[in-house]
């Protein structure tokens, strides 16, 4: 009779945490949110030098505190495409304040706003915009804004491609290399997972409305990775954040405009999205310290190395 | 008489008097069958051996020089550039593993002796028994999708240790529970009635004579769960983040071994360091294979006396 | 603490331990479940598991591509890993020497220990481009097999090694009396004895090339179409659950769960067909 109870008792204990609740909701804050410098609507194809403007209580200086005090952990997760930067800056900020300890990890951007979301981390990362669902969910604070580029094997002889060709042929209209002067070979095409900002920023920015990527895509499940898988294959075309550009693969001209992170900056590039990092509800202690950090003129300062800072 | 059907020369049938079959001109005698069946069974092993040595000799090859002392000691330097080392990877391994093991061992051994010395044979303990088998077969995926769904999401433990070490409690407690439950079974019989004998409570049985007994069997049981452990991807895959930090707590995300293996493979190009470290795994659980190998050696040598 | 009471406490503690593999168990059952009823709820069972598009952004959710992505690599790995698998079966039971069987055995057993992901690597980095060269991208169904092969043939060869030695030596002796050659003995005698162990290690083989996922995600290109050819690219039903359960969310994190529930149901089966195809067998066999 006892251990049927005992395991009664197991079985309810078990069911008891099947049924609970979703995280719950982080108490508004009382102060004023000082973290968003600028509105998160489409970017702007202009983006000056100058700071944006100025919001509504003017901005902490860069060190409010004395470094020795801050301590604690941050998690942070998401998108590929934010990863080296955030990995770059949070080092500055762990040298900068000893105490505290931040953690980078990636997943893609649907990772980010999920976990952002139901505060499974404190800061999730997106390279795109928040769908308006979303937006109800967590704060986006934009922490720079970043090409997408259209890459290929570096042996690839085509150089320049129309907007309209990099869509036929991710949408599989155009098949293979020698309808666009290259060799008579296949294309192949090399794509994102669904849950990756960096594919829904480029569909929606390239692709026509309602047109999906092929079926015949290769799906590789991060930024590194799609390169990886282009750098080996000589017929391979596929879709790369600006920041992880480097001598393994060649990146295409799109309509006669070079993929360079000054054609980003002036806007002549048309392929431009903005990185955003995403906290449940304001952020606060020392998660609003580093974002602070990342938005103050030492993040930007990294930012700017390979991608286009927002301040 | 002997059956025509094994002769190889219709001469030999027809100098002796026995009827001639008529071969067909395409079948080949029995000798000549044999010789190329063994010549296929041959080639099947030598294709084995080589499988096995190709792969285990690629990944040494290409890893082993660049294992030193400098690659074990400095942290891997982030997500991309696949530089640095594999510090703090080697000790969220051992984290893990150790977290493992503690809520493992007892949970096996008590189950395993309650199969070998108290289960009765009803219903109960048939459940349970399946139960212990339809475990051991589910995928390992299956193992990450319940840990996301009740330690990550529904106890809020987050990409962490815990997580992964409980999700790997519940994958390889049937091994633990299968392996201590032979080593409890091949105590002699002699022993238990010694005790009982003597007048010893069931417990005091089990604690003083049979578990001394089934020692050596228990470790090993134990070390052959840190092998799988130490193996074990997918189901931590989605459970622990890919965080390659230094773990400082059971709540923090980490990287094991096998993980950080696929991650560099994945999202960069370093294939030596990703080989390097295949390397370093594939020692380990070769150096892991011989102990249990050696631990259970002797474990049969003292049970038959001849220790 | 009187000994008794410590008797009582531990008999207590035992049953717990024990149930724990039940709970467990049960446990997975209803979070799987669970998390996947919504799914075949709102998409409808049979759209989901005869659905032949998988787009979640479109809210297209059908898992027969993934289905056929892993019967084609399961099937692609037994092919090639039967034959290699019962020939070295038979070469370590039957045919080999003493010393060769000290070679081979370890080897075996090395390849039993190496975790998926190092498979998954050298298909990666050796694999991948050599079938580039033959055609295709290199990402295919049949990498995706070669590799499977290599983690399946343990198995095979380890049960099937066991199964042939079972086989009681009368059968052996009195063929070999008979006159009949050593490979006719193993052809007509002694594997039809050992079918039933042969039969269920492959079954089991089949369970395990089902089941896995790292080495899978790395080689096989995870896309969403049917593979047309062993060249093509393809996506397994582990390999789904493991590339998108990170992100995803409502409908699409149920689907998963869902994808989930297929595969759990499917390894039962096929586990089950191995114990009565097992017990079907004239001798009891011992599974390791």
């Amino acid at each position: 009779m006892f251990p049927v109870a005992v395991m009664l008792v197991l079985v309810i204990a078990l069911a008891g945490c099947a049924q609970s609740a979703p995280t719950t909701p982080a108490p508004p804050s009382p102060k004023p949110p000082v973290t968003t410098p600028a509105p998160t609507t489409t970017p702007t194809p202009a983006l000056p030098t100058t700071p944006a403007p100025a919001p509504p209580t003017p901005k902490p200086s860069p060190t409010p505190t004395n470094p020795s005090e801050l301590s604690g952990t941050i998690t942070e997760a998401g998108s590929t495409t934010v990863q080296p930067v955030a990995e770059s800056i949070a080092a500055a900020f762990m040298s900068k304040y000893p105490g505290v300890k931040v953690v980078i990890q990636g997943g893609g951007s649907g990772v980010g706003v999920k976990s952002a979301a139901e505060g499974t981390v404190d800061i999730g990362a997106a390279s795109r915009e928040l769908t308006p669902e979303e937006a109800t969910k967590v704060t986006p604070h934009v922490l720079a804004k970043d090409g997408i580029a259209i890459v290929a094997h570096k042996s690839q002889t085509v150089s320049n491609l129309t907007k309209a060709q990099v869509a036929d042929i991710f949408t599989g209209k155009i098949t293979k290399w020698s309808q666009i002067g290259g060799p008579d070979k296949t294309i192949h095409v090399i794509a994102r997972e669904e849950g990756s900002g960096t594919r829904a920023a480029f569909e929606e920015m390239v692709l026509p409305k309602g047109a999906v990527i092929t079926s015949n895509a290769i799906l590789q499940p991060s930024n590194g990775a799609l390169r990886t898988a282009v750098a080996g294959d000589p017929d391979a075309i596929g879709f790369l954040s600006f920041g992880y550009l480097d001598d393994t693969v060649k990146a295409f001209s799109i309509d006669g405009i070079p993929a360079t992170v000054e054609n980003a900056k002036k806007g002549t590039y048309p392929i431009v999205r903005p990185l955003l990092f995403l906290t449940k509800g304001e952020p606060k202690g020392i998660v609003k310290e580093f974002i602070n950090f990342c938005l103050g003129p030492a993040g930007q300062e990294i930012v700017a190395k390979d991608y286009i800072p927002v301040n | 008489m002997t059956s025509a059907s094994l002769d190889s020369s219709p001469r030999q049938a027809q100098a002796s008097g026995r009827p001639t079959e008529k071969r067909s001109a395409y079948r080949l005698s029995p000798k000549t069958t044999q010789k190329l069946a063994m010549a296929c069974i041959w080639s099947g092993g030598i294709v084995t051996v080589l499988i096995s040595v190709i792969i285990i000799g690629f990944v040494l090859i290409g890893g082993i020089p660049r294992i030193n002392l400098d690659f074990l000691l400095t942290p891997p330097k982030g997500g991309l550039s696949g530089e640095g080392g594999i510090s703090t990877v080697i000790v969220s391994t051992l984290f893990l593993v150790i977290v493992t093991i503690i809520m493992l061992v007892p949970v096996g051994i008590g189950a395993a002796i309650y199969l070998a010395e108290y289960a009765p044979d009803n219903f109960m303990t048939r459940l349970i028994r399946y139960a212990v088998e339809v475990l051991s077969g589910v995928p390992s995926i299956i193992f990450g999708l319940f840990g996301f769904a009740l330690f990550v999401t529904a106890l809020h433990f987050s990409f962490s240790i815990l997580s992964g070490a409980l999700t790997l409690v519940c994958l390889l407690l049937p091994t633990m529970i299968r392996a201590t439950e032979e080593a409890i079974r091949a105590v002699p019989y002699s022993h238990r009635e010694g005790a009982l004998a003597l007048g010893a409570t069931k417990w005091q049985l089990i604690s003083r004579v049979l578990l001394p007994s089934a020692l050596p069997g228990i470790v090993t049981a134990i070390i052959l769960c840190i092998g799988r452990a130490i193996e074990e991807t997918a189901c931590l895959y989605v459970t622990m983040g890919g965080s390659a930090a230094m773990p400082t707590s059971l709540l923090s995300g980490g990287r094991t071994l096998s993980l950080h293996v696929f991650y560099l493979a994945m999202e960069t190009r370093a294939f030596e360091k990703a080989m390097a470290t295949g390397a370093v795994l594939i020692i380990t659980i070769i150096v892991i294979n011989f102990i249990t190998n050696w631990l259970s050696n002797r474990f049969q040598a003292r049970l038959r006396g001849t220790n | 603490m009187s000994r008794y009471l410590k008797d009582r406490l531990a008999t207590y503690f035992v049953f717990a331990c024990a149930s724990m593999s039940f709970l467990i168990l049960l446990a997975i059952a209803i979070f799987i479940f669970k998390g996947g009823f919504p799914a075949f709820y709102e998409i409808g069972f049979f759209d989901f598991l005869f659905g032949t598009t998988w787009r979640p952004n479109q809210g297209t959710y059908g898992i027969l591509t993934m289905i056929v992505g892993s019967l084609a690599v399961t099937a692609g790995s037994l092919i090639l890993a039967v034959p290699l698998g019962i020939s070295c079966a038979i070469l370590l039971a039957e045919v080999a020497p003493y010393k060769v069987r000290q070679v081979l055995r370890p080897c075996i057993e090395l390849l039993v220990g190496i975790p998926s992901v190092v498979y998954g690597l050298v298909g990666l980095i050796l694999l991948v481009p050599a079938i580039r060269k033959i055609g295709g991208n290199g990402f295919s169904v049949l990498g995706a097999s070669i590799v499977l092969m290599a983690m399946v043939l343990p198995t095979i060869i380890s049960i099937s090694e066991d199964a042939i030695r079972a086989v009681p030596s009368s059968y052996k002796e009195g063929a070999l009396a008979l006159g009949a050659t050593h490979w006719q003995t193993i052809r007509q005698v002694l594997l039809p004895v050992a079918r039933s162990g042969i039969g269920a290690s492959i079954v089991l083989g089949m369970g395990r090339a089902v089941g896995e996922t790292m080495a899978m995600i790395m080689v096989i290109g995870n896309s969403i179409t049917f593979p047309k050819s062993p060249l093509d690219a393809a996506r397994t039903l582990t390999g789904n659950i493991a590339v998108e359960i990170n992100y995803a969310s409502g409908i699409h994190e149920s689907a998963l769960f869902a994808t989930g529930i297929v595969l759990f149901f499917f390894i039962l089966f096929l586990n089950s067909v191995a114990v009565v195809v097992l017990k079907r067998g004239t001798y009891d066999q011992r599974i390791t």
